[in-house]
């Protein structure tokens, strides 16, 4: 009896598993080797692949290009992920502290859920230097105009600006839901201790929230290295390469200029950097579990 | 005394929420009142709330629904925009893969969390480090295997690297069928219920709510979706919104864009997110405190 039900268990299992294995081995698994493959290979997309062994790798290291944009992957990330953070938290802690409206949450929630396309096409008119609105506000107040996407001491800090201003309010309803976790009672008693706003953040709201905030600023890292997007409407990786961040490099190898081995050995790099944010998310992640759970 | 000093605090920490509502919302406001401006306008009425003339011309248009030569005089660039097809597209787009990934991957998370097979913790472990995998790495070899099956330009093609699965959903409905009781399937399992019965009617139905929130996060995700439907969808009758969005630029004129069509066609690529919002808002904030803290 106990050995029949466990052969049915096993033969239901794989009908169950068919389409996620299916799909895991044919774009997930099977690519992966093939990138691998690429990456020791001189393939262009139009030619058969011939073996070149850590060419590509010894190639990259020399291009002052790849250096190039992994420097500005860093800027933009800095300047990205340092913003949004700082504002997110403080956002979720106002919210936390002030309202449950589901209303007000939902409105924060819309810059994340429109297109970064959009918002690029949207910033962009935002920003142009004749008839933008910022310029526009900038020449009332006698400043300006500012080629914030044409001039290339502005663009990086523009796009930083444009996707913190996209992903905030997303940013903080993640902080938020961390805070809600949080024993209301502390609250009470340190405000019958007579501690005011500022020290309640500083000494329960911001200790106890560390794992949530730590996995969530690992998640928006990672995603902040892929940016892409947006610099692929709005600049194009220009003025003078100042916007060229690693995705926009790769994509640039692979589809412009056909290196496809060379862009599969800078995607590899890529991917080992996003690697080890990775495995520290993973640990972050069982240490919010047993810390709030 | 101290009553005062934290309503005032109070008070300061409302006018810091205003301001962050309208600096989230003032630029869709911006961009659908240039929507709204005719293209002759856009020197003279650049500064104020409200359009001096306002018209709905450059949504016909982008909607491909005036002449060329109607369109050309309205702003257009001359060259052929049909933002309702792109819409369409985008909404096929999302749908199948939402519609189909979702089962899929609960189909699968409840293998992993319900039935017992010879080497479950070691496939799932397997499907799990595809998590670690960035998008880029399988970018480009997906795109040449594509191409190899003469799919660029279907939509096939497009769907194809997600519809059956993707690893973070298959995790988290696993998570959520390991926490359901196991009471209710033992019953059915007495009553001589197989495993596909006790999915389709007892533990689907228990996991609206989970279900719900994958299905929703992953049409968010599709909306948004640009680099591969770029690569692999780029033709007029498969082109997603965002395509669209990014070949209407294309096709402006670089030093005088059109911007109140694109404004128009930005309009029309935020509208269904943001009825999405209006009627799931709840569900949508939600799912948040679901993905976000676990």
């Amino acid at each position: 009896m106990r050995a029949t039900k466990r052969r049915d268990d096993r033969r239901a299992a794989w009908w169950f598993l068919l389409p996620v294995l299916v799909g895991f081995t044919v774009f997930y698994g099977y690519p992966a080797v093939r990138g691998l493959w690429y990456s020791v290979t001189d393939y262009t997309m139009l030619n058969t692949p011939s073996y070149v062994g850590a060419e590509n790798y010894t190639e990259l290291m020399r291009d002052s290009e790849f250096w190039h944009s992994l420097l500005v992957t860093g800027w933009y990330v800095l300047l990205n992920i340092g913003s949004q953070t700082i504002l997110a938290l403080g956002l979720a802690a106002l919210m936390h502290r002030l309202t449950r409206s589901v209303v007000l949450r939902a409105t924060l929630l819309l810059p994340w859920l429109v297109p970064n396309v959009t918002i690029g096409l949207l910033w962009m008119w935002l920003l142009d230097t004749n008839l933008g609105f910022l310029n526009h506000l900038l020449g009332t107040l006698g400043l300006g105009p500012v080629g914030f996407l044409s001039d290339a001491t502005w663009a990086m800090p523009s796009i930083a600006a444009i996707n913190t201003w996209a992903y905030t309010g997303y940013t903080a309803l993640l902080l938020y839901a961390g805070m809600l976790q949080i024993p209301q009672h502390l609250y009470e008693s340190a405000a019958i201790d007579g501690a005011n706003e500022f020290r309640m953040f500083r000494r329960i709201t911001l200790p106890l929230l560390r794992p949530v905030l730590a996995l969530v600023l690992v998640v928006s890292l990672i995603g902040s290295f892929q940016i892409f997007d947006t610099i692929a409407v709005t600049t194009k990786g220009d003025p003078v390469g100042a916007t060229r961040a690693i995705y926009y490099f790769i994509y640039e190898e692979a589809f412009r200029f056909f290196h496809l081995g060379y862009a599969a050995a800078a995607a590899i790099c890529l991917a080992l950097i996003l690697g080890v944010l990775t495995v520290i998310q993973m640990r972050l992640l069982r240490a919010s579990r047993s810390d709030l759970a | 005394m101290r009553r005062k000093r934290i309503t005032l605090s109070r008070a300061l920490g409302w006018t810091v929420l205003a301001v962050v509502v309208v600096a989230s919302v003032f630029p869709f406001w911006w961009m659908v009142r240039t929507a709204l401006t005719p293209a002759a306008d856009m020197y003279t009425d650049n500064s104020g709330l409200l359009p001096d003339h306002p018209t709905i011309v450059n949504f016909t248009r982008v909607l491909g629904l005036t002449t060329e030569a109607e369109a050309r005089a309205a702003g257009g660039s001359g060259a052929h925009v049909d933002f309702a097809r792109y819409l369409l597209n985008s909404i096929v787009y999302c749908a199948l893969i939402a519609g189909f990934q979702t089962l899929f991957c609960a189909m699968a998370g409840y293998a992993f969390a319900r039935l017992r097979f010879p080497g479950r913790d070691l496939v799932f472990g397997i499907l799990i480090s595809a998590l670690m995998v960035p998008p880029i790495f399988t970018l480009l070899p997906n795109f040449v295997f594509v191409k190899e099956l003469d799919l660029i330009n279907t939509m096939a093609g497009m769907v194809a690297p997600t519809i059956l699965m993707t690893p973070f959903a298959v995790f988290f409905l696993r998570q959520f069928f390991l926490s359901l009781p196991r009471d209710v399937e033992e019953a059915a399992i007495l009553d001589g219920s197989g495993p596909w019965g006790i999915f389709w009617r007892i533990a689907l139905p228990m996991s609206r709510g989970p279900l719900i929130t994958i299905g929703l996060t992953t049409i968010v995700w599709a909306w948004k979706d640009y680099l591969w439907p770029l690569l692999v969808g780029r033709s007029e009758e498969n082109r997603l919104v965002t395509v669209a969005l990014g070949v209407f630029l294309q096709q402006s004129p670089n030093t005088q864009p059109d911007w109140t069509g694109l404004m128009a066609a930005s309009t029309l690529s935020v509208l269904p997110v943001l009825i999405l919002l209006i009627f799931m808002g709840k569900r949508l904030v939600q799912s948040l405190n679901f993905t976000g803290s676990k």
